[in-house]
């Protein structure tokens, strides 16, 4: 259990209050449950009503729960996805704005937190659901804010009555929790009316329905493949509220991801080799199976084995700090894909495109 | 009559939050917890039929209550019980188990007296549900 901290805002009289509008209404049993652990469901929180004469602190909702720490951090480590962001601090807003109204006596529908997350791969969905999970378990909607990723493969059996009690038991596991299914569509087979995957959708959706509380379902993918996957199951469209697209990288964008890795694992590029890497990653660009962060991830760890082997086998006897941080151009220039390029300009060599 | 049977034997049949309450102190402490049914009462019976395997890796009592739900569901007119196991070396025991469903009606028991040798007598105890066949018991099976 993180923190207590959902259950112990407390209001903050006076603070719009209309000068004489009467006495504080600060609950002093509010006052004795800041102590208590985080209560199992959004529905077990109490919360103090809001009169006409009592307002509440935004800023300080917001500070309690910490939610806006969660997103800074969002901020500086993801590189881009500006739209990402923005929709996700409205979100996290609204939230915020749902639980003062609850507080008011205004609404108690629970909103709908199901989402899908559509982009190319390696744009940071995943990491965008683990921190959506932290926000949604600050603001007390999830009661433990783990988050489980699957796939097709962990949902969907191979044998008659193998794929419910698989779906359930993987849906018990996140709840209250996220969970994460990445390529959702690979769940509706089209041409296989016998899939089994749709057993797996329906009992999904169930739960989605049913214990909305408990569990918040993410799906990812391809935005267009995620699109058809919707058409052809209308309920699993319209139980989604939120849709966020994730837009690709720009070449910039990327090379400040590559800096922050480097800058994570305590390596340096000379100047030289960052000019290098820069080239590199703008002829991976073109070729397919691109997978944006992820492959500039592996062009680094490519650029450390070639470094490695450099430090080995080169005969230099005396290494220092520096040599063992730094990063040359000629560990780069050596990636396959150079000499793939120049090779055959024009012709993709495709059995190098993997490679980096 | 009334049957109590483990932990909470004393108290008054737990709500859905009680039991939600005691589980989440199961799964607190690293505790397996497993649901059980049965419709044969006879306080010696401890091997209730399981309710699929026992539910490792969970970390929200949701998860549970919908298994115990889905339980019910199926046997509305039968006992379940929840139990939580404890794996550790040195304890690998059920550490809490208690009713968290009981029939609507429940006959009770009647002693029987067998006259035994040198006029001693030996006692039994009769679960009049038990004179009916196996899931035709209690009224809703």
């Amino acid at each position: 259990m993180e923190d207590n901290g959902t259950n112990s805002f407390k209001m903050v009289p006076g603070r719009s209050a209309p000068p004489g509008a009467g006495a504080p209404a600060v609950d002093p049993a509010d006052e004795k449950s800041a102590g208590t652990p985080l209560p199992p469901g959004m529905s077990n929180i109490e919360l103090p009503e809001i009169t006409d004469a009592g307002g509440v602190d935004v800023a300080e909702l917001v500070r309690e729960t910490r939610v806006f720490d969660v997103l800074d951090e969002l901020d500086t480590e993801l590189v881009g996805l500006a739209p990402v962001k923005t929709r996700i601090r409205e979100i996290a807003s609204l939230l915020i704005v749902d639980m003062m109204r609850r507080r008011a006596g205004l609404d108690s529908e629970r909103p709908t937190l199901h989402m899908s997350f559509t982009g190319s791969p390696g744009t940071g969905k995943t990491t965008v659901a683990l921190r959506m999970a932290t926000v949604l378990h600050r603001l007390g909607y999830l009661a433990k804010g783990h988050l489980v990723a699957v796939t097709r493969d962990d949902l969907v059996g191979q044998y008659i009555g193998h794929t419910a009690p698989k779906t359930r038991e993987v849906l018990k596991r996140a709840m209250g929790g996220v969970l994460f299914i990445d390529e959702a569509y690979y769940l509706y087979r089209q041409e296989n009316e016998r899939d089994y995957g749709q057993e797996s959708i329906e009992i999904l959706l169930q739960v989605m329905e049913n214990q909305r509380q408990d569990i918040v379902v993410v799906l990812a993918g391809y935005k267009d493949r995620m699109e058809t996957f919707f058409q052809s199951n209308p309920g699993m469209g319209s139980r989604i509220a939120h849709h966020i697209d994730f837009p690709d990288y720009t070449l910039d964008e990327l090379m400040a991801i590559a800096k922050l890795m480097l800058q994570q694992q305590r390596y340096d590029l000379s100047p030289e080799a960052e000019q290098a890497f820069h080239e590199l990653i703008e002829i991976r660009m073109t070729r397919p199976r691109f997978a944006n962060a992820r492959s500039v991830r592996n062009a680094l760890e490519r650029a450390r084995l070639r470094q490695a082997g450099r430090l080995v086998s080169g005969g230099q006897g005396f290494l220092t700090k520096d040599d063992l941080m730094r990063i040359e151009a000629a560990d780069i220039r050596k990636s396959s894909l150079f000499k793939a390029d120049a090779e055959a300009a024009g012709t993709p060599a495709s059995e190098n495109a993997h490679t980096g | 009559m009334h049957i109590t049977q483990g932990t909470f034997s004393y108290l008054p049949p737990l709500t859905d939050d009680q039991i939600r309450a005691q589980i989440q102190y199961s799964l607190d402490n690293g505790w397996a917890v497993s649901v059980e049914f049965t419709d044969d009462p006879h306080p010696r019976n401890f091997l209730w039929e399981m309710w699929g395997l026992p539910m490792f890796d969970m970390k929200d009592p949701a998860a549970i209550l919908l298994e115990v739900n889905r339980c019910r569901e199926a046997y509305p007119g039968r006992y379940v019980r929840v139990n939580a196991y404890d794996s550790r070396l040195h304890r690998q025991t059920t550490a809490l188990s208690f009713i968290v469903q009981r029939p609507a009606e429940e006959p009770g028991f009647r002693l029987d007296r067998q006259e035994s040798h040198d006029r001693s007598i030996r006692y039994t105890l009769h679960p009049y549900a038990t004179e009916r066949p196996e899931g035709e018991r209690y009224p809703r099976g």
